[in-house]
């Protein structure tokens, strides 16, 4: 697997039509990089006051009105078990649709990352598996690694993210 | 003139449906004795506006019907007539035969003439039983008489110098139309191009239907003055074309016209009134005052924005970003009442059942009671139309399999008179729809071995008692022994179901042999609106359904009381209620009332008993549309959905039965 990776944004490969591979928003999540396909990514926000839920995970922050639909918002440092920070002024939501085959309908969420990095672009062969760390990490939400200017990107499975663990 | 009347008849028609309705909801009233002089008046009432309604319209045929209906009516209007159970089973038919008369002159339809005949007859013996009123009745039948024979068919084309000796065609025909019902076409084919148009030249002609009393003379009589100047032939029409109003063939005098071309545009015609019938919705008044005040603010918000926008500096930013929250907390209002509108009580529906049970049941020789609650629950105009038929099958299925003939039920050790109770309410987030009998029950024994027999079950299998009963919404299950007109067939349940589904509930079916059937249907209620009180528990707000709340009190140490050092109860006149504290129920931290005295009990009420919900403070009362949780996120026990607030943000509905299930 080929590990030097071309991540020139604005000049998408055009003469690869079997490998085309993805765009990936990339957020950056105490200290560590990760990206979204974006392709799921509905909208961007910046963080305001939610509506909590009761007994739900501390992770489940709470409910927004988007444009009239109610949509859960998860705070993705304590989903990871990161450190918990306050909300800052470059806080984001990412409004993400998740399909978690639980019934079949597409779902919206929002997840909270400290802020937004960049839109990179990762060949399908440029993507390295998530590593296995036995039990005591558990990588079934990284579908993937990729490099993106020598930091390390963990690609985010997005349905996978947001159907574990209580949420679904 | 007919053609100026066409816009209208649109509305007459909706007016007389509704009126129709309405007749017959009083008729049922008096059938169960309820009724009382209001009513009769009622019924007349609307059997009036449809009689004046018709004859302005020219329906003369529905017009002369309601005219006999109406003679009936006014007579036990006067006290000189008592109606019996026969004479309002009469009246009853009467009302669909009418139904379908109005059906027929809406959509073109053919008019079953016999039915109406039958009907027509029967209104006669009637009125013919007692002499009273016979030379009105005697009259009406000369009338309807002379009517099916007197049709008139009129053609009339004015010369091209037609108005220079001072006539006008309106004159005319504005005459014609005072003899009896005129409709007709015009035939605008001469009409040359605008540039050759003489003013003051005649080119166009009638085909005129007229239908009434009037004799040849009275029509000659109308045509004197111009019968120089125009081409007239009169001729008699036979009842049933008249009635259809079909093209005819040109007479003579119009010998110039090609027949083909009128022929279509009369299809035309026809086809173009039939698309236009659209289906509407009735909406309260206050509704409409909301929208448009909505739109006022929506349109003060907007100028206030524009004049910002036109000379815009920094030091503005404050006030552009306040109209900006301000436009978008409009524009949601706005498409909020506009979902509103969409919303119509559950009672549209329910409506048809007192007549369908009375019908049904006197067919099969039973005694059903039909019980009705919650009628104003309000629900989506889609899912109202759809949920229709289903509900029909399932209340017939009840009538016709539940409730047992009145000697099985008094051997039985049961009321002679059967009851069926229809409910509809919100529960945990969805509108229940119940149909409620209390009659034999399922029997879970011979549809588990009918499963077996068709095939859905393997032999010995175990099932639970939903299994079973699911089992009742497969295709062609029915365990009817005997198959009658009502149901039986195993037609219906599978599309009950289907039904159901595709508006995206569930139906349950719970059942006791020997005692009744419950089946009861889930909505989602993702438009429905409730009336809410806002409460606040801690820094968020949570709204609790007005239907469930009894009286909010401030409690007092005295009437507080523990049972066993745990269990909280506060004393309520002489009823002690179990106090349920939301802020432990949902784990809320930051509750500001600890103690009971400091905040408030809102008591409510839920399967029968009384409980005190314990909050903080009340905050107001107001009507919330209800939203989802599930389709975003996942249910929450004592949660029913949530709704979003003036100010944008969310706040939460309790389940109160929910939240009493938690405590426990």
């Amino acid at each position: 697997m080929s590990t030097d990776v071309e991540l020139k944004n604005d000049e998408l490969p055009l003469d690869s039509d079997a490998d085309l591979g993805d765009e990936y928003l990339t957020f950056s999540l105490a200290d560590e990089e990760y990206g979204v396909d974006i392709l799921r990514v509905q909208e961007l926000r910046g963080w305001e006051a939610v509506t909590r839920i009761p007994n739900s995970p501390a992770f489940v922050k709470g409910v927004l009105n988007l444009r009239g639909a109610i949509v859960p918002i998860i705070d993705l440092r304590e989903r990871f078990n990161l450190t918990v920070s306050d909300y800052t002024e470059t806080t984001v939501v990412i409004v993400l649709s998740v399909n978690d085959g639980r019934d079949g309908n597409e779902r919206t969420m929002g997840v909270v990352v400290d802020s937004i990095s960049d839109v990179v672009h990762a060949k399908l062969s440029d993507i390295q598996a998530t590593p296995q760390f036995g039990s005591a990490l558990d990588t079934e939400y990284i579908s993937g690694l990729a490099d993106a200017n020598g930091v390390m990107l963990m690609l985010l499975n997005v349905d996978a993210m947001l159907s574990m663990n209580g949420m679904g | 003139m007919a053609i100026d009347m066409e816009q209208f008849h649109q509305v007459f028609f909706e007016e007389s449906f509704e009126g129709l309705d309405v007749m017959e909801t009083g008729l049922l009233n008096l059938d169960n004795g309820e009724a009382d002089d209001e009513e009769i008046n009622t019924i007349f009432r609307a059997a009036h506006s449809i009689k004046g309604g018709s004859g302005t319209f020219g329906f003369q045929a529905i017009a002369d019907f309601t005219h006999i209906m109406e003679t009936l009516l006014d007579e036990v209007r006067d006290g000189i007539r008592e109606l019996n159970h026969s004479a309002i089973n009469v009246l009853l038919k009467s009302v669909d035969c009418l139904r379908m008369m109005m059906t027929a002159a809406s959509d073109g339809s053919d008019v079953n003439d016999d039915e109406v005949k039958i009907n027509f007859d029967a209104l006669q013996t009637i009125l013919g039983a007692e002499n009273t009123s016979a030379p009105v009745a005697a009259k009406t039948v000369a009338v309807a008489a002379d009517n099916a024979a007197k049709a008139w068919k009129i053609s009339f084309s004015p010369h091209k110098n037609f108005m220079q000796f001072g006539n006008d065609p309106i004159r005319v025909i504005r005459e014609l139309s005072t003899l009896g019902s005129l409709s007709g076409q015009v035939d605008t084919s001469k009409v040359p191009d605008f540039s050759d148009l003489n003013p003051e030249d005649m080119f166009l002609s009638w085909d005129l239907q007229l239908k009434g009393d009037a004799s040849k003379a009275a029509i000659d009589d109308v045509f004197a003055w111009v019968e120089d100047e125009s081409d007239i032939s009169v001729s008699e029409l036979k009842s049933a074309e008249a009635s259809v109003s079909q093209p005819v063939a040109a007479p003579v005098t119009q010998a110039a016209q090609p027949i083909e071309k009128k022929t279509t545009t009369t299809a035309a015609a026809e086809k173009k009134e039939k698309a236009a019938v659209s289906s509407s919705i009735r909406v309260g008044i206050d509704k409409i005052d909301d929208l448009i005040n909505m739109v006022g603010e929506l349109v003060i918000t907007q100028s206030m924005l524009s004049m910002l926008g036109e000379d815009f500096n920094m030091s503005r930013l404050e006030k552009l970003q306040e109209g900006l929250i301000q436009l978008d907390r409009h524009t949601r209002e706005l498409q909020e009442s506009v979902m509103q509108i969409r919303m119509v009580p559950i009672s549209f529906t329910f409506s048809r059942f007192p007549r369908m049970v009375r019908d049904l049941s006197e067919k099969l020789g039973k005694n059903i009671e039909l019980v009705m609650h919650g009628e104003n629950t309000e629900l989506d105009k889609t899912v109202i139309e759809k949920i229709g038929d289903p509900l029909v099958h399932l209340v017939r299925n009840s009538i016709d399999h539940g409730i047992e003939m009145p000697e099985a039920r008094i051997a039985a050790g049961k009321p002679k008179v059967g009851t069926i109770q229809l409910n509809a309410f919100h529960r945990g987030g969805n509108i229940v729809i119940e149909i409620t009998d209390d009659g034999k029950g399922i029997d879970k024994e011979v549809i588990y071995n009918k499963g077996v027999e068709k095939g859905l079950v393997e032999a010995g299998a175990k099932l639970a008692d939903q299994q079973i009963y699911d089992l009742l919404f497969n295709p062609g299950f029915s365990t009817a022994t005997e198959i009658t007109d009502v149901s039986g067939r195993g037609v219906g349940m599978d599309v009950v179901k289907k039904n159901i589904m595709s508006l995206g509930g569930a139906i349950e079916t719970h059942s006791v042999k020997g005692q009744g059937s419950i089946f009861s249907i889930r909505l989602p209620l993702t438009l429905a609106i409730l009336d809410g009180q806002s409460v606040a528990v801690g820094g968020d707000n949570y709204i609790i359904p007005l239907v469930s709340i009894v009286e909010s009190v401030q409690p007092k140490k005295e009437q507080l009381n523990m049972v066993a050092g745990k269990g909280e109860t506060y004393k309520l006149r002489d009823e002690y209620l179990p106090i349920l504290r939301v802020c432990d129920l949902f784990n809320i931290p930051d509750a500001k009332a600890k103690k009971l005295e400091d905040g408030l009990l809102v008591v409510v009420e839920a399967d029968g008993k009384h409980f005190g919900v314990f909050v903080d403070d009340l905050l107001g009362q107001q009507q919330v549309v209800i939203k989802s949780l599930e389709s975003n996120y996942k249910r929450i026990e004592g949660i029913s959905g949530a709704t979003i607030l003036g100010d944008g943000s969310v706040a939460l509905i309790l389940d109160i039965p929910g939240l009493i299930r938690m405590s426990d």
